[in-house]
C-alpha cells in the first residue's frame, strides 16, 4: 500500500503514446477545420437536441468513431477488451456516465484532453473530480468489497 | 466538406482510441487502480493528446474562423459550480464502475462488443434524463436553440 506497483505486463507506454498522439491530431483536426471541441458527451448529447444544420458534423464525428475498429481490421486483429462488469452494473454505469457528462458539460475528452489543452481551470477541477471518485469507485469495488 | 472532415476527426479519433488501448476497459480500470498493481498507460494517452493539443487549440485560441472558413467556437463557459463539480464526480463513479467512458464505448460498440452496446444504450437514456430534467426545471428557456451554449459548452 504504501509504495507503488507497476503493472509491467499491462503497461503499455509507446502504443498508449502514440495513441495519444492521433488522439490530439484528431482533436486538432476537428477544431482547425470544424471549429469544435472534440468532447465526445457533448458531441453526442448535443446531437439529441440539435437543428438540422448542426446535427450533420456531430453524426459524421460519431459515425467516424464507429467505423473505426473496421479501418483498424483490414490491417491487424483487434485489441483484447477485459470487461468483468455484468448487466447490471453495466446500466448502472452507463446512466451514471450520461447523467453525469451532461451535467458536468464534458468526459475525459472534453475535459480530460481538449480542456486541458486549453488550459481550462474549469475543464481542470472536472479532470480532477472525476479522476477521484473514478478512483475512489475501484478502490472500493477492487479492495473493500473483494 | 465539414462532414468529411468531421468524419475523418472521428475515425481517427477512433484509431487513436485503439492504438492507445483505452477500449480495454481493464487497462482504464488499472489506471484508476492506485492502490492495485498500476497500469500508468493513460497517463501517457492523456500527455501525447494533451501535447499536440495544445499547439492546436493555441492556434484555434489565435482565430475567429476556422480553416475552412466557418466560425470557431471554443467554449465559453468559465464558472467553476456545483453542476461541473457534481456531474463530473457522479461521471467518474460510472467510469470506474466499468472502465468506459464516451469514446471508448462507442468505438468498442462499432467492434461489435455487446457489452458496449448496452453501456451506451444506457448512457442515452442517462443523457435523456438530463434533457427532460433540464426542460422541466426551466420550462421556458428549456428550448434546445437557446440552450445551445449549455450543452455543448465543452
Amino acid at each position: 500500500m504504501l509504495f507503488m506497483t507497476l503493472d509491467w505486463t499491462h503497461f503499455t507506454p509507446w502504443t498508449s503514446l502514440a495513441g495519444g498522439l492521433l488522439i490530439g491530431a484528431a482533436a486538432a483536426l476537428l477544431v482547425l477545420l470544424n471549429g469544435r471541441v472534440a468532447g465526445i458527451s457533448s458531441v453526442l448529447g448535443g446531437l439529441m437536441v440539435a437543428e438540422r444544420e448542426d446535427a450533420g458534423w456531430r453524426a459524421a464525428f460519431l459515425i467516424g468513431l464507429i467505423a473505426a475498429p473496421a479501418l483498424w481490421g483490414l490491417v491487424g486483429a483487434l485489441p483484447a477488451a477485459r470487461i468483468d462488469a455484468g448487466t447490471a452494473t453495466l446500466i448502472a454505469s452507463g446512466l451514471l456516465v450520461g447523467v453525469g457528462t451532461r451535467y458536468g458539460s464534458g468526459c475525459t475528452s472534453g475535459h480530460g484532453v481538449c480542456g486541458l489543452s486549453r488550459l481550462s481551470p474549469r475543464s481542470l477541477v472536472a479532470t480532477l473530480a472525476f479522476m477521484f471518485t473514478g478512483a475512489c469507485t475501484v478502490f472500493v469495488v477492487r479492495h473493500v468489497l473483494t | 466538406m465539414k462532414q468529411l472532415s468531421a468524419f475523418a476527426a472521428g475515425l481517427i479519433f477512433g484509431l487513436g482510441l485503439l492504438l492507445s488501448g483505452m477500449t480495454d476497459p481493464g487497462k482504464v480500470l488499472g489506471f484508476l487502480d492506485f492502490t492495485g498493481a498500476w497500469d500508468p498507460s493513460l497517463a501517457l494517452v492523456m500527455g501525447g493528446a494533451v501535447l499536440v493539443g495544445l499547439f492546436a487549440f493555441g492556434a484555434a485560441r489565435r482565430r475567429t474562423v476556422t480553416l475552412l472558413g466557418d466560425a470557431l467556437r471554443l467554449p465559453t463557459a468559465r464558472d467553476i459550480d456545483a453542476r461541473l463539480v457534481v456531474g463530473s464526480l457522479v461521471f467518474g463513479v460510472g467510469w470506474g464502475l466499468v472502465g468506459f467512458c464516451p469514446g471508448p464505448a462507442i468505438v468498442s460498440m462499432g467492434s461489435g462488443q455487446l457489452k458496449a452496446a448496452l453501456f451506451v444504450a444506457a448512457m442515452l437514456v442517462g443523457m435523456l434524463i438530463y434533457i427532460v430534467a433540464e426542460r422541466l426545471r426551466r420550462p421556458r428557456e428549456g428550448d434546445a436553440t437557446e440552450n445551445r451554449g449549455a450543452y455543448s459548452s465543452d
